[in-house]
């Protein structure tokens, strides 16, 4: 049993790791490790598309990211507050929403964003008062940003409402009878216990959208994000350079992902 | 203090200062409080006295504003409050599990009710006030201590502080004893009790121990499935309840169940299976009824050689200043006797086994409606 165990572990981190060893190779072929060297990372970082890329993907992971922590953390206090069917629907919905596959996602995502901008851009066009051609919707930075917030706003609804089912509700009673307004009791007692779900849903968010290809891939329009890059330059053949780019993007995910871990053990003590 | 959320009116020493009215209080077909009507005065001591279910903790939840009763009016200085939210209401509670907020250290949980006041109160204020509230519950110098490194008795006297710093108009502990072991409840009831005589705050206890009420209240009310069956001093409801369960759940008492034969003035006759036994009539019986015939084991009487019941001892239970046996008669079934200590000096001690004579005066028996 143990054997197999190891064996499973093996065949699904050795690959990674040697990704990672090789990143660190000072030839120029990506399968044949001559001397250690950091000059890859240094090739790779100051390779124009490279930094557009990745300037592309932060912009994307911290705007859903921070989209989704806003607005799931409003829906999953508003889900906590509801009764009966609608909460068991919108709760199945939710873990739907997070079961279904990237590729689903991304092509429906697509057609109902091609379709709406269909409807809406003819109508722009027809009340646009100014000379000159109006402006036309298309995807782009807007669209992806919005099509990982729908996705990330499941996840932190999950992680928060987990976290506000673990409070007790004495503690907003409480503020409320010690004179605390509603919002009060809200900025004072509610938002600070929740807190380490929201920031740990923030983290995974963020996660999820710098290390997306399958969704940007279709709704991104003209944007290279860092995994279409690395998806499109492998078509040229894999150099050091795409090993040093994917250990810099799994070294940050991890860092992210031990940090969100962090959050969500922290128990509240007492 | 409260005068901005709180409308105030004219009080007296002669007026309640909360009352419910009629105040119902339904969960789609469950009834959690039936009609109650209650005043409760100024400086009194009040629990709500009855099993878990019983509607008392409903009630207490209707003052603080939590519930608003579906029926009925509430009260508060003779305002109608029923639908004033809690943080309006000039009242603050002792929660059963103290409701601590974790993420603040004692003097900030202490002094939250204060610093919600608007325009905000100085800081120097607040720290004196929370240093002489500290003081007021035996904690100094715990101000920076975190709650999750306080025992349960310290976290319950900071639960106490942070209702007690606001001077609020009543003070309600729900169940605020239930997790202290026995002698720290002990100690806890006899300070809640000079605390409310020295501030004379009304406070309002909900409690499922007949002792804790018993020993603390000024009044005692006792719940039954969402209604008040009995209201009254500790030593009325001892001695004169109105009801089988009442005088069941405030101490203990046997019951010998009869037919009511014949009344006469305050006095009636209950044919029991040894013949007619006298006692008092503890409210509206009939004659021909089935009732029960309760006495205190503490009013019977237990003789080597003489009484009107041959009784053999079945068990005894040493309970320190008395003694509890549990008696047989072939007739009467099994009931209980308790022999003080001074007593047992006189007459000696009981055996199991051993066949003795038991009885009582009518005065001490009270005959009540079997329900």
């Amino acid at each position: 049993m143990r054997i197999y165990a190891a064996a499973v572990y093996l065949f699904l981190y050795i690959p990674i790791g040697i990704i990672a060893l090789f990143s660190f190779s000072a030839g120029r072929n990506a399968s044949e490790f001559a001397g250690f060297s950091l000059k890859w990372y240094g090739i790779a970082l100051h390779n124009p598309f490279v930094v557009e890329a990745l300037r592309t993907s932060f912009t994307v992971a911290a705007s859903s990211a921070i989209l989704a922590a806003v607005f799931g953390t409003m829906a999953a206090l508003a889900l906590q507050g509801m009764t009966g069917r609608i909460k068991v629907l919108f709760d199945a919905l939710i873990y739907i929403a997070v079961m279904i596959p990237g590729i689903v996602i991304g092509i429906s995502t697509l057609i109902a964003i091609v379709t709406v901008f269909g409807w809406l851009n003819p109508l722009i066009a027809a009340v646009w008062p100014w000379d000159g051609p109006a402006p036309q919707l298309a995807m782009g930075l807007g669209s992806l940003i919005a099509a990982h917030t729908l996705f990330n706003m499941a996840l932190v609804i999950i992680i928060v409402r987990a976290r506000i089912a673990g409070m007790d509700r004495s503690f907003t009673e409480a503020s409320a009878d010690l004179y605390a307004t509603p919002f009060g009791t809200f900025r004072q007692i509610t938002l600070p216990l929740i807190l380490p779900g929201i920031l740990a849903g923030f983290l995974l968010s963020f996660t999820f959208s710098f290390d997306d290809f399958i969704i940007a891939f279709f709704v991104a329009g003209a944007n290279t994000t860092l995994p279409i890059y690395v998806f499109s330059s492998i078509r040229r053949g894999v150099t050091p350079e795409i090993n040093a780019i994917g250990t810099m993007v799994l070294t940050l995910s991890l860092i992210l992902l031990v940090t969100a871990q962090g959050f969500l053990q922290r128990k509240r003590k007492g | 203090m409260h005068s901005t959320a709180y409308p105030q009116a004219p009080a007296s020493d002669q007026n309640p200062i909360a009352e419910f009215r009629a105040a119902s209080k339904h969960y789609g077909e469950v009834v959690a409080a039936d009609a109650i009507s209650l005043s409760i005065m100024p400086g009194e001591f009040l629990s709500f006295l009855g099993p878990s279910g019983c509607g008392k903790t409903t009630a207490l939840r209707m003052l603080a504003g939590f519930e608003a009763p579906t029926s009925g009016e509430m009260l508060l200085d003779g305002v109608r409050v029923n639908d004033l939210p809690p943080h309006k209401r000039p009242v603050n509670m002792v929660f059963q599990h103290y409701a601590l907020f974790p993420h603040m250290n004692v003097a900030d949980n202490i002094s939250y009710g204060l610093r919600q006041q608007r325009p905000k109160p100085a800081a120097a204020f607040v720290a004196q006030k929370v240093a002489e509230t500290l003081e007021r519950v035996r904690l100094p110098g715990f101000d920076t201590r975190r709650i999750w490194e306080m025992s349960g008795g310290q976290q319950q006297r900071v639960a106490l502080a942070r209702a007690l710093i606001n001077q609020p108009k009543i003070l309600l502990l729900d169940e605020p004893m239930a997790a202290l072991d026995r002698k720290l409840r002990r100690e806890m009831q006899i300070e809640l009790q000079s605390l409310q005589r020295a501030l004379g705050i009304t406070f309002v206890l909900v409690t499922h121990d007949q002792e804790e009420a018993l020993s603390m209240s000024d009044r005692i009310c006792i719940m039954r499935a969402g209604r008040i069956v009995q209201i009254g001093a500790p030593r009325d409801l001892y001695d004169a309840p109105n009801s089988r369960y009442v005088a069941d759940f405030v101490g203990k008492s046997n019951f010998f169940e009869g037919t009511l034969s014949s009344v006469s003035g305050l006095m009636g006759a209950v044919d029991l299976p040894t013949g007619p036994g006298r006692g008092r009539l503890g409210q509206d019986v009939a004659v021909g009824r089935k009732v029960s015939l309760s006495v205190r084991p503490e009013q019977i009487y237990l003789s080597p050689t003489g009484g009107a019941f041959a009784v053999q001892v079945r068990n005894r239970i040493f309970l320190g200043e008395h003694t509890e046996y549990l008696v047989n008669n072939p007739s009467l079934g099994d009931f209980l006797v308790l022999v003080s200590r001074q007593t047992e000096a006189t007459l000696g001690a009981f055996d199991p086994g051993q066949d003795a004579f038991a009885d009582w005066t009518p005065e001490a028996a009270l005959i009540l409606n079997n329900d």
